[in-house]
């Protein structure tokens, strides 16, 4: 089976076709760099996004904004946004500060991406 | 009255970016205006990631990248004034704005750096017809909304234009369990990135209609719902008997940018009609001697990247001019947009050019397998071969002085796409 | 019981108010929706016309030109900007010489003065700008622009200063005749008044009948317009008419006091009087007949449309004055163009008629004069530094497209006949009518409406009713500690 894919690694947008046969991958073509081939194997095998979300701060109806520490799988997407939203967060909080490890059983962790005073 | 080398308009991502660089280039005497209470512009409310793979090598939300330049800033003991509206700015670079704090200010300066950034277009300028009822918003104020005030603006969504905030807002919607039914773009193609479409809309199953509008709009007061139509790819009429219904309680605006320069044409800067923005010179300066201008305010960019690339050169070169180091335009070439260009910054490179510049523009179209050339007079000078060009994304191409004293006696430099239309 | 209830705030009914409201006299006025200025006052040519239109003999033509020499005055006294920009009703064949003798004939007959036919080089040296076939105009030196909602506010305020007291959402479903006046049943609760006066705009036809056997129908005639951005303010400087049509007084194009050029109407009688959509066909109707007097105009630069719906009686004429059939119950019906220009007069002869059967006498007390909201814009500097300095709300820029300051977004809401929504707020002060129309400025606008009122973003409305702009927040300040 064919499947195309359009890189997201960079602007470029480089479109990738993919020649599959169930989980064997049998051609990768139309990258132009390893960022390409490598997206293009993970999005054939075990695709991943990073997440950005809203989190609710103690105190106040305006949130905070919080990102997977690296990208989650694909299919955990909204698992991992429903344990964000049963979290409360105490100000201050800084970027980088962990606040949920392993988020939904996995290696990531989410994170502060906003100086909260 | 007070005295600054550089005063710089705007505290976001291009602001920041400029007094960054000229402080790095040895200015002292800095001042930023910044309108909002805070720093970061724009990017305060863009909590996605997908910022800074150019600038820091790594994949950044909004906030984030906004503040790596605002801890610059504080290390490097910037002045800023936030909370701070300008109101006037005058051809001889006298600035009057006005804050709570210290009410009206009139500032003398040597240079002045425009980084206000831009706006979205409204749904009036489309004169799409119908109600004018409540539930229709530009995707960014939906953005400020949900990002910063945590208020949801509401439940089942369509997208008109398929620009990047609208797109990252369908994902944004989705995220916080709204339906979102299409993204309706009018041209055959997005103004959107490709990994937009992919990461925001494909992911989520969420159908982008090219060659699409909105034709009516329905709902006393609150929007109820809007009739979508196919539009003809070459007139862009919609076509009769295509339209389609679609129940909503939220319409979201994604049709353009433009860039915020009423201040600008205040101080005599002359507007170009293709960017919306100052004409600059290889220099990034203005009609007006002293006058520089970046980042969205100058023209509408894909990437922030490239905003903060081209301030920092706007911040360096606005300090060479206060120290008097700047060459004096004499004879300048006229930057025309040939086929498929549209846009091109800068709009007159000088003569004497010394240093090689970059050359920034926006494909008019999609091109596959396109080669993007500049010729000085009538020889071309310089290629660039692209697999595809759309107009969502910017081609920046590198142009070196060596050209221009090949063909000397050249009257204009032409920037210009060959391919076929795809 | 009241002296007198006013059913309808539009201009007509505000300016009715403010008359009354000289007189020693208890009066509310009962306003249908959440504002005033909220039906056909909002939505208009922004015309005080001359007056050489109506058909001599006729309450409009009488009424136009006594109410257009009342706007110096009226003007003054309310702190109401507007312009003698002049009007010119174009011709574009030399066929057309005798319509506009005939017209200018009409004028000088209805008592308009100083109306003068212009030649082509006259009229291109006034408008550069004039699309080629223009041939001809006549000239109105008596015509003017003003904003037509802000006439109407400053009637409402300088009413309320003297005493009349307003009620909105108090739409009347019912008026029966007392003994010595009239029970008006309305949302807002029963009032008894010795007098009734219907300006009730587009339902002047439905209060009416409710007590009167002379029966009058009100059709909706329903015009499309385009505002086109401010950096076009100079491409025409007088208000520019096309030799009027059965159907109305044709597209103008013309200045606002405002600074944007308006481009309008179509006529189209429609059903509904509550339809004030915009069309395709409508607005592209517009941009048809526009071409012939702005040949190019900007298409990106429009920053709105919106359509308005004129009260057009069946009558073809205004119903001024006491019904025949019902004592004490006062019309000022079917007020359509030149409803606007007219409105300052019919306030004057109503008021005159109505404290004349209840033996009204005039109050000392009277205040004239009210003041505008002070507009950062039109300030110098020193102005600005001295507002600033009292009224540090003054600093805080809200809409950047047409410089609006919290301070005057918050006194629109505070004063007599206040703001109570988004729109009620732009109208009081321009804020979001700007070329962004109101991108930026809605999330700030929306928390100073909160501040003021002290209600919650979530009841926040663009214009009452269901108009709300938010579903719900993403938290509830409920604070709960994480499990």
């Amino acid at each position: 089976m064919i499947k195309e894919i359009t890189c997201i690694g960079c602007p470029m947008g480089c479109r990738i076709t993919a020649e599959v046969d169930g989980d064997r991958i049998l051609s990768i073509e139309g990258y132009t760099c390893n960022i390409g081939k490598k997206y293009a194997q993970e999005e054939l095998t075990l695709p991943t996004r990073m997440v950005t979300a809203l989190m609710k701060v103690y105190g106040t109806t305006q949130p905070l904004s919080v990102k997977t520490s690296r990208p989650i799988e694909k299919s955990k997407i909204f698992d991992c946004l429903k344990e964000i939203s049963r979290h409360t967060v105490m100000r201050p909080i800084h970027i980088g500060e962990v606040l949920i490890k392993n988020v939904c059983g996995t290696p990531v962790d989410i994170i502060a991406t906003k100086e909260l005073e | 009255m007070r005295n600054v080398d550089i005063l710089i308009i705007g505290g976001g991502p291009a602001g920041l970016a400029a007094a960054v660089s000229a402080y790095e280039a040895g200015a002292r005497n800095i001042l930023i205006l910044e309108r909002e209470e805070n720093l970061g512009g724009i990017l305060k409310q863009c909590i996605h990631n997908g910022f800074g793979l150019h600038t820091f090598k790594e994949e950044l939300t909004g906030p984030e990248y906004a503040q790596r330049y605002i801890d610059k800033v504080l290390e490097y003991g910037i002045p800023s004034q936030c909370d701070t509206m300008v109101i006037n700015i005058t051809p001889d670079k006298v600035v009057t704005a006005v804050s709570r704090g210290a009410g009206l200010e009139h500032f003398k300066a040597k240079s002045i750096i425009l980084a206000m950034g831009c706006r979205e277009r409204p749904r009036g300028s489309l004169a799409t017809p119908g109600w004018r009822c409540s539930g229709i918003y530009t995707a960014g104020t939906a953005q400020k909304f949900t990002n910063l005030k945590g208020l949801m603006p509401g439940r089942r969504v369509l997208i008109l234009g398929s620009g990047d905030i609208g797109l990252i807002m369908a994902r944004r919607m989705t995220f916080l369990g709204a339906k979102v039914l299409a993204c309706v773009e009018l041209m055959p193609f997005s103004a959107g990135l490709k990994r937009n479409i992919v990461q925001c809309l494909d992911d989520y199953g969420i159908p982008l209609l090219l060659s699409h509008t909105v034709v009516d709009i329905a709902g006393r007061e609150r929007l109820e719902g809007v009739t979508v139509a196919k539009v003809d790819p070459k007139t862009l009429k919609p076509i009769p008997g295509t339209e389609e219904y679609y129940e909503c309680d939220t319409l979201l605006l994604s049709v353009g940018l433009i860039p915020e320069n009423e201040l600008s044409t205040m101080a005599g800067v002359k507007i170009s009609p293709a960017t919306n923005g100052a004409e600059v010179n290889e220099n990034l300066q203005t009609s007006v001697d002293g006058i520089f201008s970046c980042g969205n305010v100058l023209h509408v960019h894909d990437l922030v990247d490239f905003v903060s690339e081209e301030s920092a050169k706007a911040g360096v070169n606005a300090y060479k001019y206060v120290q008097g180091q700047l060459a004096e335009d004499e004879e300048t070439l006229e930057v025309v947009n040939g086929f498929g260009v549209s846009g091109a910054v800068p709009q007159h490179i000088s003569k004497k050019l010394d240093e090689p510049i970059t050359i920034m523009f926006r494909p008019r179209g999609v091109y596959k397998d396109a080669k993007v050339c500049i010729d000085v007079g009538d020889v071309q000078a310089a290629e660039k071969k692209s697999r595809i060009l759309t107009p969502g994304e910017m081609v920046t191409l590198k142009f070196t002085p060596e050209y221009l004293r090949k063909n000397a006696n050249a009257d204009k430099i032409t920037v210009r796409v060959e391919a076929q239309q795809s | 019981m009241v002296d007198v209830i006013i059913i309808g705030g539009g201009v007509v009914g505000c300016a009715v108010a403010r008359e009354l409201s000289r007189y020693s006299l208890n009066i509310a006025l009962l306003e249908k929706t959440d504002d005033i200025s909220n039906g056909q006052s909002k939505a208009n040519t922004a015309i005080i016309h001359g007056g050489y239109d109506a058909h001599p003999g006729t309450q409009k033509a009488k009424f136009n030109v006594l109410g257009n020499k009342m706007y110096d005055q009226i003007c003054e006294e309310l702190d109401v900007p507007h312009k003698w920009n002049t009007s010119l009703v174009v011709s574009f064949s030399p066929e057309d010489h005798e319509s506009l003798e005939a017209l200018k004939r009409q004028g000088i007959e209805n008592g308009v003065p100083g109306l003068s036919i212009i030649g082509q080089d006259e009229l291109r040296k006034r408008e550069p700008n004039i699309g080629s076939t223009a041939y001809e105009a006549l000239l109105v030196t008596n015509g003017g622009i003003v904003c037509p909602y802000e006439l109407t506010e400053a009637f409402a305020e300088n009413a309320a200063m003297n005493g009349v007291n307003f009620y909105r959402e108090a739409e009347v479903t019912a008026i029966e005749k007392e003994k010595d006046g009239w029970k008006v049943i309305s949302k807002a609760g029963t009032f008894t008044a010795k007098a009734v006066v219907n300006c009730a705009g587009l339902y002047s036809d439905v209060i009416n009948n409710m007590v009167s056997e002379d029966k009058i129908t009100i059709v909706p005639r329903r015009g499309e317009y385009y505002i086109v951005d401010k950096k076009f303010c100079d491409a025409f400087h007088a208000s520019i008419f096309q030799l009027p049509t059965k159907m109305g007084k044709g597209i103008l194009v013309t200045p606002t006091v405002d600074g944007t050029i308006l481009i309008g109407p179509t006529a189209e009688d429609i059903d509904d009087k509550t339809d004030t959509r915009t069309t395709p066909e409508g607005l592209a109707k517009v941009l048809k007949f526009a071409s012939l007097t702005w040949e190019h105009i900007p298409a990106r630069n429009y920053i709105t449309t919106f359509s308005g719906l004129r009260a057009h009686c069946d009558r073809n004429e205004f119903v001024l004055g006491e019904a025949p059939d019902a004592p004490m119950f006062f019309n000022a019906a079917g007020v359509e163009s030149p409803g606007l220009t007219s409105s300052p007069a019919i306030a004057v002869y109503l008021a005159d008629r109505i404290t004349d059967k209840l033996g009204a006498k005039k109050k000392d007390d009277f205040n004239p004069i009210r003041k505008g909201i002070p507009k950062f814009r039109e300030m110098t500097d020193e102005e600005r530094a001295m507002a600033i300095s009292i009224n540090p709300d003054y600093a805080k820029v809200v809409c950047r497209c047409e410089t609006v300051t919290e301070a005057e977004i918050r006194e629109a809401i505070r004063r007599p006949v206040g703001a109570r929504s988004v729109d009620g707020i732009k109208r009081r002060t321009r804020a979001g009518m700007g070329r962004c129309q109101a991108g930026f400025c809605t999330p700030r606008t929306l928390e100073i409406l909160c501040e003021e009122l002290h209600i919650s973003p979530l009841e926040v409305t663009k214009f009452g009713g269901n108009s709300k702009y938010l579903d719900s927040y993403l938290f509830e300040k409920g604070d709960h500690e994480d499990a």
